[in-house]
């Protein structure tokens, strides 16, 4: 029982990466229908904000020691945060927190290269097949994790989260139970946590604000919208900023669950176009149903005794289910009539 | 009474049986010597060509880049710039510092992409149209098979970098492939006696492991060096290379029965797989009585450099690190160390000795001739390049030497302190016979 609902737990907060990139990428294709390859590398930028940040706030004054030599004969260094030299304990909390406080770094960068991405690029492509769209955004996805290979290297570069979220939360002992029964990192529950606000406050945007309104009615009837006078284009490129902050600060706060290499983006963006499909094309509750389901799913499929019974279906299960509910329901979860059907 | 003359003489009988052993036995050695003078990129003008296929793009960039510094470093030496490094140090040696046999030393690059088929399609390009006389470097043991196999097709020979599959010289052995580098055989033989010592023989073990070959030898290696300690094993499981989030294989290890996780991971699996391990709380954890561990077979610095913090205390097995006191390693370290600023890594390492060990050879042998190179590297016994004395072994063409159990550094004195060594194995303790893992070396004399 204790081992379900671990991996319960697991599926929640995989899920939840997964809810937030295909939130995004539906958020772009719903209003633009464009099919944006590029996605996982705005997930992949965001994470890259946090190793920026915890970078600068780690900056060091380098003092040569000429007295003690490396093995290799030159002076040996000796290295002093500034931070932590000019701000004392409060700078040994900003880059305990570079993290969290990475969110403040990511959300004015990934708006400028949203906008930047889609004013720059897509817009050319918007009246193109998806296939062209598919071909220019798979590109830019690869120049732009090369850049990021450039400048940080290939390995992966831990990004330490706050140290009092590092250990795991003993949840069997709040629900009764003895210790050490059921415990589970404190970071991925806050991440969980994170997820669900971040998509609670994506939908409370385009559900109570008058911004939101006209963006829901664009994504209805884009001409109609444009008949009465309401330039849609631009809430359109500003819902592709969005889209990119929420990749963004999605990635920020992946990064002390894996340490973020120039790949990170990569390994979600299949995955995460397989969410999308099964959700529904441009269906917004479709993506995040989708994500939190195959998460858990994935989950449930890694269990020894599942494996046990059908060997490596843990790697199979997301396209497996994926093909079922298809087959079932060939517009996905609860995608709509008309949607990628021209 | 007449004596016969018209019989064979005893003199005739002497001259025809001596022209015909000279005719058997003299005459296929100079048809052989002549033909054998013809093989595939024979060098003819002042220099010879080396090919060094490292990953340049993809997971291993970095380790392909320290790999490429090392050979740059080697061939520097090799062409007598620089300070030598383990030319001055390497017995016996016959390198003066006049590139191979008199002739300068050049070398082409390749990326093998860490993919198989991308590695045999560069290691292909290098020796067919840039005429590459040996093929070195690597950093995956799917990656040196497949290559090695090429290089047998093809009569050149291939000195492997970092690959530690027991397969490499097991099962999959080839007459042209040697590997300086230690296995996953040598890893368990090392680190067993150390676990007992440590966690003592009542333990109880569940593996995670790479689903490739080099996973599959490494557990096996691991599962047989602690069940010999009395360990029992509580589970074996497989994960996909590259997943990224091993959350769902993590979680079933808490509640197992287990009081130690071995993962046999290399790469972002091990820094992912490591990372999140910790997060679990497994280091905190008290199982069966005990303080839960955590054990990392393979070790490579530029790799813990990844895992961060969460390496500290972790007990580990690694081919070689840069604080060794030898006089080989302080004189590559040193050369390593002036010309790119920092250390060199284990990777670093086994490329720099496998390009002087093939020069050495062409220059013991008299020639680059493939099978005469071999013959002089097969058995071959020497010192002075780390780890103490070496052999490669002729039998399965795997050298023998001291290994490192290490562990991550608890109070690191530099960026680049992050592994302690706790004990050097000698090489006794880690030796086996050929033939526990199969295989067949080929034939010497390849069709081009």
């Amino acid at each position: 029982m204790d081992a379900i609902f671990l991996q319960f737990l697991n599926g929640l907060d995989k899920g939840g990466a997964y809810a937030l990139i295909a939130l995004g990428l539906t958020l772009v294709f719903g209003t633009l229908g464009v099919v944006n390859f590029a996605h996982g590398a705005l997930f992949m930028l965001g994470a890259f904000c946090a190793v920026t940040l915890r970078k600068i706030l780690t900056m060091q004054k380098v003092v040569l020691d000429e007295e003690n030599l490396t093995a290799w004969g030159t002076p040996t260094e000796i290295r002093t945060t500034y931070v932590e030299t000019w701000f004392g304990d409060f700078g040994t909390q900003l880059v305990n927190y570079s993290v969290p406080l990475a969110i403040l770094l990511a959300i004015p960068v990934m708006l400028v290269v949203g906008v930047v991405m889609e004013r720059g690029l897509i817009k050319h492509f918007y009246r193109r097949p998806h296939a062209e769209q598919i071909l220019v955004t798979f590109g830019l996805a690869i120049v732009l994790q090369e850049i990021i290979k450039h400048y940080f290297g290939a390995n992966p570069i831990p990004q330490p989260m706050p140290s009092n979220l590092a250990g795991a939360a003993d949840i069997g002992v709040m629900m009764g139970m003895d210790p050490n029964i059921i415990v589970y990192p404190w970071w991925r529950l806050v991440y969980f946590a994170f997820s669900v606000i971040v998509i609670g406050a994506v939908f409370a945007f385009l559900q109570f604000t008058t911004f939101g309104m006209v963006v829901r009615a664009g994504m209805a009837d884009r001409e109609t919208v444009g008949l009465i006078g309401i330039d849609i284009d631009k809430r359109f490129t500003a819902m592709f900023g969005l889209a990119a902050v929420v990749a963004g600060v999605a990635g920020v706060m992946y990064t002390p669950l894996l340490p973020p290499d120039y790949h990170l983006g990569m390994d979600f963006l299949v995955l995460t176009f397989v969410v999308v499909v099964v959700g529904g094309m441009g269906s917004l509750p479709g993506a995040v149903l989708a994500g939190f389901m195959l998460g858990i799913l994935q989950s449930f499929a890694s269990m020894t005794e599942i494996k046990a019974i059908i060997p490596g279906i843990d790697q199979i299960i997301i396209y497996l289910v994926a093909v079922i509910i298809l087959l079932v329901r060939p517009r996905g979860l609860l995608g709509r009539k008309g949607v990628m059907e021209s | 009474m007449t004596e016969r003359k018209d019989g064979p003489s005893r003199r005739r009988v002497l001259k025809g049986a001596a022209a015909g052993l000279v005719t058997a036995g003299v005459a296929p050695t100079i048809i052989t010597s002549a033909y054998a003078q013809e093989y595939r990129n024979k060098p003819t003008g002042d220099s010879v060509t080396l090919g060094f296929n490292v990953p340049q793009t993809g997971s291993y960039a970095d380790e392909g880049a320290d790999e490429l510094r090392a050979f740059e470093l080697a061939v520097e030496h090799l062409n007598g710039e620089g300070d030598g490094g383990m030319l001055n140090t390497m017995q016996p040696s016959s390198l003066t510092g006049n590139g191979i046999l008199g002739k300068k030393v050049a070398y082409v690059t390749g990326d093998t992409q860490t993919k198989s088929d991308a590695a045999r399609a560069s290691a292909k390009r290098m020796i067919e149209k840039d005429g590459a006389l040996m093929i070195s470097g690597g950093s995956s043991s799917g990656v040196a098979i497949a290559v090695q196999g090429l290089c047998q097709e093809m009569g050149t020979i291939f000195m492997a970098g970092l690959t530690h599959s027991n397969d490499t010289t097991g099962k999959d052995k080839r007459r042209y492939g040697f590997r300086h580098f230690f296995n996953a055989y040598m890893s368990g033989a090392a680190l067993g006696p150390v676990l007992g010592e440590e966690y003592g023989t009542d333990r109880r073990a569940y593996h995670l492991t790479a689903d490739y070959t080099w996973g599959w030898t490494q557990e096996e290696s691991m599962k047989n060096a602690t069940e010999a300690l009395g360990w029992e094993t509580v589970e074996t499981v497989k994960t996909p290379v590259g997943a990224g989030d091993f959350s769902q294989y993590i979680t079933p290890v808490l509640n197992s029965g287990a009081d130690v996780l071995i993962l046999n991971h290399y790469g972002r699996d091990m820094v992912n797989s490591l990372t999140q391990a910790v997060q679990f709380g497994l280091r905190d954890r008290q199982a069966n009585g005990k303080d839960f561990q955590i054990v990392v077979p393979l070790f490579s610095r530029l790799m813990a450099q990844g895992a961060g913090d969460n390496i500290k205390g972790i007990l580990g097995s690694t081919n070689w690190n840069w604080s060794l006191q030898d006089a080989g390693s302080q004189a590559f370290v040193k050369s390593f160390g002036a010309k790119y600023g920092f250390p060199p890594s284990m990777a670093a390492h086994t490329c720099y000795v496998q390009t002087l060990l093939y020069a050495d050879a062409c220059e013991r042998a008299g020639s680059f001739y493939p099978p005469d190179v071999i013959r002089a590297l097969e058995g071959h016994k020497f010192d002075g390049m780390g780890n103490g004395a070496t052999e490669y072994r002729a039998e399965d063409h795997q050298c023998f030497k001291d290994v490192l159990v290490v562990r991550g550094s608890e109070n690191p004195t530099s960026q680049f302190d992050l592994l302690n060594v706790v004990k050097q194995v000698p090489r006794s303790q880690v030796e086996y016979d050929a033939s526990i893992f199969g295989g067949e070396l080929g034939p010497y004399e390849v069709s081009m």
